[in-house]
């Protein structure tokens, strides 16, 4: 029987799924025990028990110098503003790209400038984005929004292209206006595009955001990282990377689970 | 059935393993080679662009440090690297059996670290080199209370933040201190959020250039505090005492040249000044902010004198406040220190970061 054929039964499906995950905890493990016997106080692979010690310490324990903790401090910080930045994103985006996507009138001026303000990669202008936005918590929005919006934009107008044609113009024949046929056909269609949308730059909000926080900062989890890396507490640092793919993962979910009750009708939302 | 695949997966999964394992391994090139006996042993240290440590790239790129190493028989590589926490990082892990850093950093992250380290070169200290500055004319040290503070948290600066504080009978928690990365302190210094900021050269030279600053407090206020130290891994200077000969032999050589008042002087500083993104006139406003060790007689009276293990162990007090001699540390004494002539700050089980005049004793009486 050729390869390509041979479908695994569910319960090897869920052990292959597993057997990669098992293998690099277990290499890890394996690096880790070898570099601690080497030097007990080695700082780059710490032990399971190390980690589970400074969780212990960052979630469940105040900061003897501030008072707070940390880890739950960090993580309302950042995710307040991601929440932000990625809510003003989609309403952005949507609008935008709907805009320019069904009414030609002003997809010409819009088209062009969201494609090329896309293309520009905002860690490379960030010192102008602190002239502008500053150095608080309104730059570490913005940076997000500027990297995620015109690529949401794009995306959202892409779609709505992408509608038939026939169906507008049915909808005009039954006597809807542009703003009605906007509001009845274009939007609903491209909803659930927007959630898609939303999942995959995901990654990038993140990015954005943990970029943000690394510049100038006070709390965050990206900003924990850069300073525990200034010497070198990965014994913090991995669980904190664990718990911001944690909290990425459920976002992602939450996206998806949203599709599937809001627009049942959406294939996409079901299979992805 | 699908054994195949479990098999292929399997497979892949190895090469996983075999990949992790790989780059966990220590670098081997410090032990000797059993085999290749005649291959000369090969050790790389790292530098990062700081007045202090250009000498470094001269020396590397002006053949002087593959001189001094011919002579003792082995291979020395000089590399630069953009970032210096990451610097110090990678020497941590064992990819370089030396690099450039200052006395805290070499306290926090190798020593900290488990990886006993032994400063070979005390090049010079910082004497004005690093600085507080705040917006405003005819401002003072006091005014930073209430205010935010932009500077690297955990760094010299901070250092120098707590010691100038401590002048003026100010506390951290009487200011706000945002982290803030040494890439961009210049471009957050020109926005209006920022009311004060600590750093270093040649970005402190750039923010007071901007007008309506006042520097308040610099590190000339502190002599001797911040030093900056070329750090080899003790256990591969024990094994291969011609490392600390070479480097040693090298530095002082590129001292005697660069510290000339001769062409061949200037042209040395010019190049530096290049390398590290300046002129001459910069890098020499940085040199008269920097107390350099020309002659290694200096070098050794530094670091036998009384002070430095007084400095070490302010050093090592701020560091455990703010814990970055990590979470074993019960006191501030957690890692041990020794210096010349048997002397021992911290817990002497646990000596992690050594001063030696070994090598310098050699380059006094000129017999490197």
């Amino acid at each position: 029987m050729r390869l390509i054929n041979q479908i695994p039964a569910r319960g090897a499906r869920l052990s292959l799924a597993a057997l990669p995950f098992l293998l690099l905890l277990l290499a890890y493990a394996f690096g880790s025990s070898q570099r601690l016997a080497d030097n007990p106080d080695d700082k780059l692979l710490p032990s399971a028990g190390q980690m589970a010690d400074a969780v212990g310490r960052m979630a469940f324990a105040e900061d003897p110098r501030s008072g707070d903790v940390l880890w739950w401090k960090d993580t309302g910080a950042s995710l307040q503003r991601l929440a932000l930045g990625l809510s003003i994103s989609a309403v952005l985006g949507l609008v935008l790209g709907v805009a320019a996507g069904a009414v030609p009138l002003l997809g010409a001026p819009l088209t062009p400038v969201v494609t090329v303000v896309s293309m520009i990669p905002p860690l490379a202008v960030l010192p102008i984005l602190f002239i502008v936005f500053g150095l608080g918590e309104l730059a570490k929005v913005m940076l997000i929004i500027v990297g995620v919006a015109p690529c949401i934009a794009r995306d959202i107008e892409g779609h709505a292209r992408q509608i038939p044609r026939e169906m507008l113009i049915k909808a005009q024949t039954l006597g809807a206006n542009t703003w009605t046929v906007i509001l009845r056909v274009v939007l609903p269609q491209l909803m659930p595009r927007l959630l898609i949308s939303l999942r995959l730059l995901l990654g990038s909000a993140w990015l954005f955001l943990i970029s943000a926080e690394a510049i100038a900062s006070t709390d965050g989890l990206g900003y924990r990282i850069f300073l525990m890396r200034r010497y070198l507490a990965m014994d913090v640092i991995l669980p904190y990377v664990a718990w911001i793919t944690l909290l990425a993962w459920l976002m992602d979910l939450g996206l998806r689970r949203t599709s599937l009750l809001l627009f049942p009708w959406f294939d996409d939302g079901r299979r992805a | 059935m699908f054994s195949q695949s479990r098999l292929a997966a399997s497979a892949a999964a190895l090469l996983a393993i075999a990949a992790v394992v790989g780059c966990t391994k220590k670098d081997e090139a410090a032990a000797p080679e059993p085999v290749a006996a005649v291959a000369k042993p090969e050790f790389k240290v790292c530098w990062t662009i700081y007045a202090g440590w250009m000498p470094w790239e001269y020396g590397g790129t002006q053949g002087i440090v593959s001189k001094w190493a011919d002579k003792y028989g082995i291979d020395i590589d000089v590399v630069q690297i953009n970032d210096y926490v990451e610097s110090i990082n990678q020497y941590t892990a064992g990819a370089f059996d030396g690099c450039t850093m200052t006395n805290m950093d070499a306290l926090t992250i190798p020593a900290a670290g488990g990886v006993d380290s032994t400063a070979l070169v005390v090049g010079d200290f910082s004497n004005g080199n690093d600085g507080i500055v705040l917006k405003g004319s005819g401002k003072s040290l006091a005014d930073l209370k209430g205010l935010p503070v932009n500077l690297v948290e955990l760094s010299v600066s901070h250092y120098l933040l707590a010691r100038g504080l401590e002048t003026v009978g100010l506390a951290e928690r009487d200011l706000q201190v945002v982290n803030t990365s040494d890439a961009d302190i210049v471009a957050a210094f020109a926005t209006p959020d920022v009311k004060a900021a600590v750093t270093w050269n040649p970005l402190l030279a750039e923010i007071t250039a901007m007008s309506d600053t006042t520097q308040v407090f610099d590190s000339s206020q502190i002599p001797g505090e911040i030093i900056d130290l070329m750090v080899v891994n003790t256990a591969t200077l024990a094994a291969h005492p011609e490392l600390g000969k070479a480097l040693t032999g090298a530095w002082y050589e590129i001292m005697s040249i660069m510290s000339a008042d001769s062409d061949a002087g200037v042209a040395a500083r010019t190049h530096m000044a290049q390398a590290s993104g300046t002129d001459l006139a910069g890098y020499e406003a940085q040199l008269a902010a920097t107390r350099m060790f020309y002659q290694p007689a200096d070098a050794l009276a530094f670091v036998t004198s009384a002070e430095l293990p007084a400095t070490m162990e302010k050093v090592a007090a701020f560091s455990f406040t703010h814990g970055l001699l990590g979470e074993g540390a019960a006191d501030a004494g957690a890692v041990g220190m020794a210096y010349p002539g048997d002397i021992t700050t911290g817990n002497a089980e646990n000596i992690k970061l050594r001063y030696t005049d070994t090598f310098l004793k050699l380059a006094v009486d000129g017999a490197l």
